[in-house]
C-alpha cells in the first residue's frame, strides 16, 4: 500500500447534526484513507446526501469536527478547500445559459488570479477534463441544449479541472441509462487507480455500487450499519432490515461479485400460468 | 457533425478572452460615440456639430446650446443609463433571475425615497444637498435590497413570480411615502416630482456630471472584476462555495455596488424605469452570460440606448419634451412581459 494511503483524506469525529430541529446524526465517526474508492448506500432519507455536505464543507456540523487532509474543514479558506474538494452534486438548470466549456472552466475558479481571468493552462487542463468524460465534441454546446446524461458529465468534467485529490459524488447516475451508470463508475475507478483519486459517491444502485466501489458503507437513520468490503456489506438479514424490504444476495458466478435483488415473485405470485 | 454551428451552440471564439472583450468594448465606445454625436445635433433648435467648426468660428448661442445645454444632458443619459444597465446585471446574476431589475426590484424606489427625503429636509441647493442627496439615495436603496434579500433567503431560490411580486409591494409603499413627504413638505413642488418620479434627464451642472461618473466607472470596474465569481454563482450559492466562491462576501460586495450605482442614477434622474431590464438582456443574446464582458458591455449598450431614448424624447416632439422614463417604459413594459412569459414556457434558463 502506498504512504499516501496512510493518513487520511476525510475523517469525521463525534459528528452531530440536526436540520430542522431533528436529529440526523449523533456522535458520528467515519474515517476515509486517501486513495480509497468508497461508496455510500442507505434508503432515502438516511442522511447520505447531508452527511456528503459535511464532508465538503457546505454544512457545518453542530458538534464534533469533520477533518480535511488533516486539518480542520473549518480552517481551510473556501478557496483552498476547492482546490482539495470536488463536488458533482445533484444540481438543477443554472440560472443563465453557459456553454459546456464556460462550465468546465468554472472548475478553474480557485486557482484564477486576481483579475479573475483564466489562461492558457486553465483552458488546456478544461480540455483535459473534456477529454476524459468523452464531452470534448460538445465544448461549444449550451448547458441547456443537453440530455441529463451529458450534463451530468458535463459536471464530472468541471470536477476535474478542480485538479482536486478528493471527489464527492451525490447520486452521479440518477439520470442515466445501464451504458452510462458503467461509463461514469469506470471512469471513477481508473481516476481512482491511475491518479489515486479519493472518491465518495452515494449511490442507490446497490450493485453498481458493490461492482466499482471496494468498499462501501450502509447508513441507516444517521447512524453507520455495516462498512467494509461489498461481500461483507451486503449481507440480506441487514440490507433487508435497513430498505425495509425483503432482499436477496447472491454471488455473481462469473465475478463473485455479490448482487442484491428483491425476493418474492412480483407480478407472478397471481399469475399460476407462469 | 460540427458542434459548433448547431442550434443550442455559441461558436467556441465566444468564449471569454481579454481580446475579445478589448475588441467588443472597444466596438460599443465607437458607437456610443456615434449616437452622442448624432443626438448633439438632433434638438429642437437647428445647432449641429458643424457649427463648432464652422469657418467664422460658433455663434455664442449655437457654442452654448451645443456644450453647455445638449452635451452636459447627453452625458448624464449615457451616465444613467450605464449604471441602470449594470446595477441590472448584478442584480440578476445575484438573485440568479433575468427579470431583476432596479426599477421592478423597488431599489430605485428606494434610492428616490432617499432623494425626495434629502430634498425635503433641505431645500436649498449646494453642498449639503449634493452630499445628503446622494447618502440618502444609497441608504434607500441599500435598503430596498437588503429587505428583498432578507426575504428571498428565507426561500432556497427566488423565483420570478414571487420576486416581481414583491417588488410591486415594495413600490408601491415606498411611493406612497414619497406622495406623503411631498405632500407634507411643500406641494407646489408636486408637479416637478412628477416628472422625477417618471425618470426625466435635464442638463446637469459639471459637478453633478462628476459626481455620476466618479460613481459609475469604479462601481461598474468592481463589478466586472467580480464577473467569474457572478459567473459560478448562476449554479447556485451552494455550488458556488464549492467552487472555490466566497459567496457571503461576493453577495454583499455586488448588491453594494449594484445600490450604489443606482442610487447615484436615481438621483440625478428620478425613476427610469426598464432599461437595467431590457439591456442586459439584449448583452446575452448578442454577447453571451459571461459577467466579465456583459457587465461593462451592458454599461456602454445601456449608456447607448439611453441617450437615443432621450434624444427621441427631446427631439421627437419638440418643443414638447416628453421624460425619458415615458420612453424606456412604453419599450420596456411590453419587453419585460414577453420576457416574463417567455421565462415561464423555459424553466428559467435566458
Amino acid at each position: 500500500m502506498r504512504a499516501a494511503a496512510l493518513h487520511a483524506a476525510l475523517e469525521m469525529t463525534g459528528v452531530s447534526f440536526s436540520f430542522r430541529e431533528v436529529a440526523v446524526f449523533t456522535a458520528l465517526g467515519l474515517r476515509i484513507a486517501s486513495g480509497e474508492m468508497v461508496a455510500l448506500i442507505g434508503p432515502n432519507g438516511s442522511g447520505k446526501t447531508t452527511l456528503l455536505r459535511l464532508l465538503s464543507g457546505a454544512l457545518a456540523p453542530d458538534a464534533g469536527e469533520v477533518v480535511v487532509c488533516g486539518r480542520p474543514a473549518s480552517a481551510w479558506t473556501t478557496r483552498e478547500r476547492a482546490r482539495m474538494v470536488a463536488v458533482v452534486a445533484q444540481e438543477g438548470m443554472a440560472a443563465f445559459d453557459f456553454t459546456v466549456m464556460e462550465t468546465v472552466l468554472m472548475g478553474r475558479t480557485p486557482y484564477l488570479g486576481l483579475l479573475g481571468i483564466e489562461g492558457p493552462e486553465d483552458v488546456r487542463i478544461a480540455e483535459e477534463s473534456l477529454r476524459r468524460t468523452g464531452m470534448l465534441g460538445f465544448a461549444g454546446r449550451l448547458l441547456s441544449h443537453l440530455s441529463g446524461g451529458e450534463r451530468q458529465l458535463v459536471f464530472v468534467a468541471r470536477a476535474l479541472a478542480q485538479r482536486a485529490q478528493i471527489m464527492l459524488l451525490d447520486e452521479p447516475t440518477s439520470w442515466l441509462d445501464i451504458r452510462h451508470r458503467q461509463e461514469i463508475y469506470a471512469l471513477l475507478s481508473r481516476l481512482n487507480k491511475e491518479e489515486g483519486l479519493t472518491i465518495l459517491t452515494t449511490s442507490h444502485d446497490i450493485n453498481l455500487a458493490a461492482q466499482w466501489c471496494p468498499r462501501m458503507i450502509l447508513i441507516d437513520q444517521g447512524r453507520i450499519r455495516a462498512d467494509g468490503a461489498p461481500e461483507n456489506v451486503l449481507q440480506p438479514a441487514v440490507l433487508s432490515e435497513v430498505y425495509q424490504t425483503p432482499l436477496r444476495v447472491v454471488a455473481d458466478p462469473e465475478t463473485g461479485i455479490p448482487w442484491a435483488f428483491p425476493s418474492g415473485p412480483g407480478a407472478r405470485a397471481s399469475d399460476p400460468q407462469r | 457533425m460540427n458542434a459548433a454551428t448547431a442550434p443550442g451552440a455559441r461558436a467556441p471564439g465566444q468564449r471569454f478572452t481579454p481580446a475579445r472583450a478589448a475588441a467588443v468594448i472597444a466596438l460599443l465606445v465607437l458607437a456610443l460615440a456615434v449616437a452622442m454625436i448624432v443626438s448633439l445635433t438632433l434638438g429642437s433648435t437647428e445647432v449641429g456639430v458643424r457649427d463648432l467648426f464652422a469657418a467664422s468660428g460658433p455663434t455664442a448661442t449655437s457654442r452654448t446650446i451645443l456644450l453647455q445645454v445638449r452635451l452636459p444632458r447627453i452625458l448624464l443619459a449615457a451616465a444613467v443609463g450605464g449604471c441602470l444597465s449594470a446595477a441590472g446585471v448584478a442584480f440578476q446574476a445575484i438573485l440568479r433571475n433575468p427579470l431583476a431589475d432596479p426599477y421592478i426590484l423597488g431599489v430605485s424606489g428606494g434610492a428616490g425615497l432617499g432623494a425626495i427625503l434629502a430634498s425635503a429636509l433641505s431645500p436649498a441647493t449646494g453642498l449639503y444637498v449634493l452630499v445628503l442627496r446622494p447618502v440618502l439615495s444609497f441608504t434607500g436603496s441599500l435598503a430596498a435590497v437588503m429587505a428583498l434579500l432578507g426575504m428571498a433567503r428565507r426561500r432556497s431560490r427566488l423565483l420570478p413570480e414571487t420576486m416581481i411580486l414583491m417588488g410591486v409591494v415594495m413600490n408601491a409603499t415606498i411611493m406612497a411615502a414619497i406622495m406623503f413627504i411631498i405632500t407634507m413638505a411643500d406641494f407646489s413642488r408636486y408637479a416637478g416630482t412628477m416628472y422625477w418620479l417618471l425618470g426625466n434627464l435635464s442638463s446637469p451642472s459639471t459637478g453633478e456630471l462628476f459626481f455620476i461618473f466618479g460613481v459609475l466607472v469604479p462601481g461598474v470596474a468592481a463589478l466586472a472584476w467580480m464577473g467569474q465569481g457572478l459567473n459560478v454563482i448562476a449554479a447556485g450559492e451552494e455550488t458556488a462555495g464549492l467552487l472555490g466562491v466566497s459567496v457571503p462576501r461576493l453577495r454583499l460586495g455586488a448588491l453594494i455596488a449594484g445600490s450604489i450605482i443606482t442610487a447615484a442614477a436615481v438621483s440625478l434622474a428620478g425613476l427610469v424605469g426598464f432599461v437595467g431590464l431590457m439591456v442586459p438582456h439584449l448583452g446575452r443574446v448578442l454577447l453571451g452570460p459571461d459577467n466579465r464582458l456583459l457587465v461593462p458591455a451592458s454599461a456602454l449598450l445601456g449608456a447607448l440606448v439611453l441617450v437615443l431614448a432621450d434624444t427621441a424624447a427631446r427631439s421627437l416632439f419638440a418643443p414638447t419634451q416628453i421624460p425619458v422614463g415615458v420612453i424606456t417604459a412604453l419599450f420596456g413594459g411590453p419587453c419585460f412581459l414577453w420576457l416574463f412569459a417567455r421565462q415561464g414556457t423555459r424553466g428559467g434558463a435566458s
